[in-house]
């Protein structure tokens, strides 16, 4: 008996050590991520489902879903091509200045997003830098759709290049070579070999990306200047919703908001299950 | 279809990777390029890959300036050490890679290439394969699937940078000879960087051995072997003794036994002698020349004896290779006391150290250098 007895005894403080680890991190999810998840759906369908898809079918509402789409339709290409633009330059070549790149693809994590948004403010508002020549022109850019998107643009610029930089530097430029003198051009070489080797760290950039432009408040607050219908993507608009006391308005915004994000979460974990026997086979061949 | 190079000089920030470089391959040569990691033999290849440029020299392939044309339309076929094999295709995609990717007019029919993808996957035994990632093949297998993807596009020139670094030593040797059966099936041109030796002498029609950017000597593998041009090839090609030796009126001299005639006539007081560790051998007892040495270890590996002998008149250790079955091997034991003499010595003036290259006049200093051999 003893010796069975004696390794469970063993491994009892183990488990217990497991158990007690699994314990607190999922605590600390349900209390800081899902409740708060799950409160914004029940609050939002606390006064009815008729409360709710009123507040929801409202003109304002409907444009603030479209503004935010159209942001983030603009901003994630544009940062996507950056991105990949940026990364390449850093992973593939020496020059002078590299180090300030670097550091400068970093700024908008470093940097507030309400002083990104005040420096735009500064440079295009009425009376900002450029403000006269572009009211001279016609041209609005703050408390406008292009001052939602540059803003936006700065917010969110890191995130496609700092997924893909440290992948590309481990991986080097060996294939690519290989590729040229296989004959392919510059083309073929991106799409057929560069392409393939970055794309997951690429769609989870992309995707990050998209999360933050879909929900950014800071900067966009401050370019936006709150035009009802106009200027209000869906966090300025649940804000406005909040601070007029429409608590339902707001979390019925929120809650589709929280839906798009869930809507992204679940686009990624479909694309890891259907390519997940792809990647497990593949991972490990380094080079 | 000689492919001419002539003067080429690469310089990196802080030293020259290539100086002042000349060769000629002949069209069908297997030819390895030997050296020391650092002395600009991948370098040399990466030009010929059109990976990188010279500053100054020029390659020509039948009159025709090899650096202007683009590493894509150069025909040439390069291997690299870690293969790069396209992780996210197929072994067959891998190999069809290189005619899918030609312009429309050129590219041949899917038919086709699927013809010639099966053909070379089982030239190089992996048919069974094809369908497979290359994160599921061995080293081995990812050497030939990177071997038949350069093949696939019938290049002029194959380049191989460390072909067999990194395998492990018994798939090694099946792989080389292997190797060089293609290269004689396919005609092939064949250029391979390698920092080992062996390799080098067991494969290759002509070794060229490369050290601070330089080209120290191309001959064939006996030549280089037997004939070393320099103290340096010397050094990296084999095992070898080193000794002092003196010229004293007439005659090279060293601890004691006189080696040969002075071969520069008393232009130099002291040379630097290099013998093999199989040239040296048990003199026979009614002669009296040779060193007396005592056996300080003696290995035994199958048929050979290899022998540290202490050489009191030398003041050094010398490494001796002998024959296992030839003499009593009582006479080979630990302590045990021999008269020995070197078969054959490759003698340098003392002025040129073995690795300093950067002699000022590397063509004078050659010829004044011309080894000279003593034996029997």
């Amino acid at each position: 008996m003893n010796a069975i007895v004696l390794p469970r005894a063993s491994t009892g403080p183990r488990r217990l050590q497991r158990a007690s680890l699994i314990l607190v991190a999922v605590a600390f999810m349900l209390v800081f991520l899902l409740l708060p998840l799950a409160v914004v759906f029940t609050e939002a369908l606390a006064k009815g489902v008729q409360t709710f898809i009123a507040a929801i079918t409202q003109p304002e509402a409907w444009s603030s879903i479209r503004l935010t789409l159209l942001v983030a339709a603009l901003v994630v290409p544009l940062n996507t091509v950056f991105g990949v633009v940026a990364a390449w330059a850093m992973a593939r070549f020496t020059f002078r200045g590299k180090a300030l790149l670097g550091a400068l693809i970093d700024l908008p994590f470093a940097v507030s997003p309400v002083i990104a948004g005040l420096i735009y403010v500064l440079l295009f508002g009425a009376q900002g830098w450029f403000g006269p020549w572009l009211d001279a022109h016609g041209i609005r850019i703050i408390f406008a759709v292009p001052g939602l998107v540059l803003a936006s643009m700065f917010v969110t610029l890191p995130f496609v290049a700092r997924e893909l930089i440290p992948l590309m530097q481990a991986q080097g430029s060996e294939d690519e070579q290989a590729a040229r003198v296989l004959g392919a051009n510059g083309w073929q070489m991106f799409f057929r070999v560069t392409l393939p080797n970055i794309r997951w760290a690429l769609l989870y950039g992309v995707l990050l990306c998209n999360a933050r432009a879909m929900g950014e408040f800071g900067a966009v607050s401050v370019v936006s200047g709150h035009i009802r219908g106009l200027t209000t993507t869906m966090p300025l608009e649940v804000e406005m919703r909040y601070n007029e006391y429409d608590y339902a308005g707001a979390f019925a915004v929120a809650s589709l908001l929280a839906l798009l994000a869930l809507l992204t979460l679940a686009i990624k974990t479909l694309l890891e299950w259907r390519y997940g026997a792809e990647l497990a086979a593949r991972a490990p061949g380094g080079h | 279809m000689t492919l001419e190079l002539s003067h080429l000089t690469r310089r990196f920030t802080d030293y020259p990777a290539l100086d002042d470089v000349s060769l000629d391959i002949p069209p069908g040569e297997f030819l390895a390029l030997l050296g020391p990691s650092g002395s600009g033999k991948t370098t040399l290849l990466r030009i010929l890959a059109g990976l990188d440029y010279p500053e100054s020299g020029s390659v020509r392939r039948e009159g025709r300036d090899l650096l202007a044309i683009d590493a894509r339309r150069r025909k040439v076929g390069l291997v690299f050490q870690h293969y790069a094999l396209f992780r996210h295709l197929t072994v067959a995609e891998n190999v069809a890679f290189g005619l899918r990717v030609r312009p429309w007019r050129a590219r041949p029919k899917r038919a086709d290439i699927s013809a010639r993808v099966e053909r070379l996957l089982q030239r190089v035994q992996l048919q069974d394969m094809a369908k497979r990632y290359p994160a599921q093949l061995s080293g081995g297998q990812r050497q030939r699937v990177a071997l038949a993807r350069a093949l696939a596009v019938e290049p002029d020139l194959l380049l191989l940078d460390e072909p067999f670094g990194a395998l492990d030593a018994q798939v090694r040797v099946s792989l080389r000879r292997w190797l060089r059966e293609l290269h004689d099936e396919f005609g092939l041109t064949t250029v391979f960087v390698t920092h080992d030796q062996e390799e080098a002498l067991e494969l290759a029609d002509r070794v060229a051995v490369m050290n601070h950017g330089r080209i120290e000597q191309v001959g064939t593998p006996e030549a280089i072997y037997h004939d070393p041009a320099t103290p340096f090839v010397c050094e990296f090609v084999g095992k070898v003794n080193r000794i002092a030796a003196r010229c004293e009126g007439g005659k090279l001299v060293a601890g004691g036994l006189v080696l040969g005639a002075d071969p520069w006539g008393g232009r130099h007081d002291t040379a630097i002698g290099y013998i093999r560790p199989e040239q040296l051998v048990v003199a026979a007892p009614d002669q009296g020349d040779g060193w007396s040495v005592r056996v300080r270890h003696a290995f035994r590996a199958g048929g050979m004896v290899h022998l540290g002998l202490d050489a009191a008149a030398l003041g050094q250790v010398l490494e001796m290779d002998i024959f296992g079955g030839e003499r009593a091997h009582d006479a080979w034991q630990q302590g045990a006391c021999l008269r020995v003499r070197p078969r054959h010595v490759t003698v340098f003036p003392d002025e040129i150290e073995p690795t300093v290259a950067q002699t000022p006049e590397p063509r004078t200093v050659a010829s004044a250098t011309r080894p000279m051999a003593i034996g029997p």
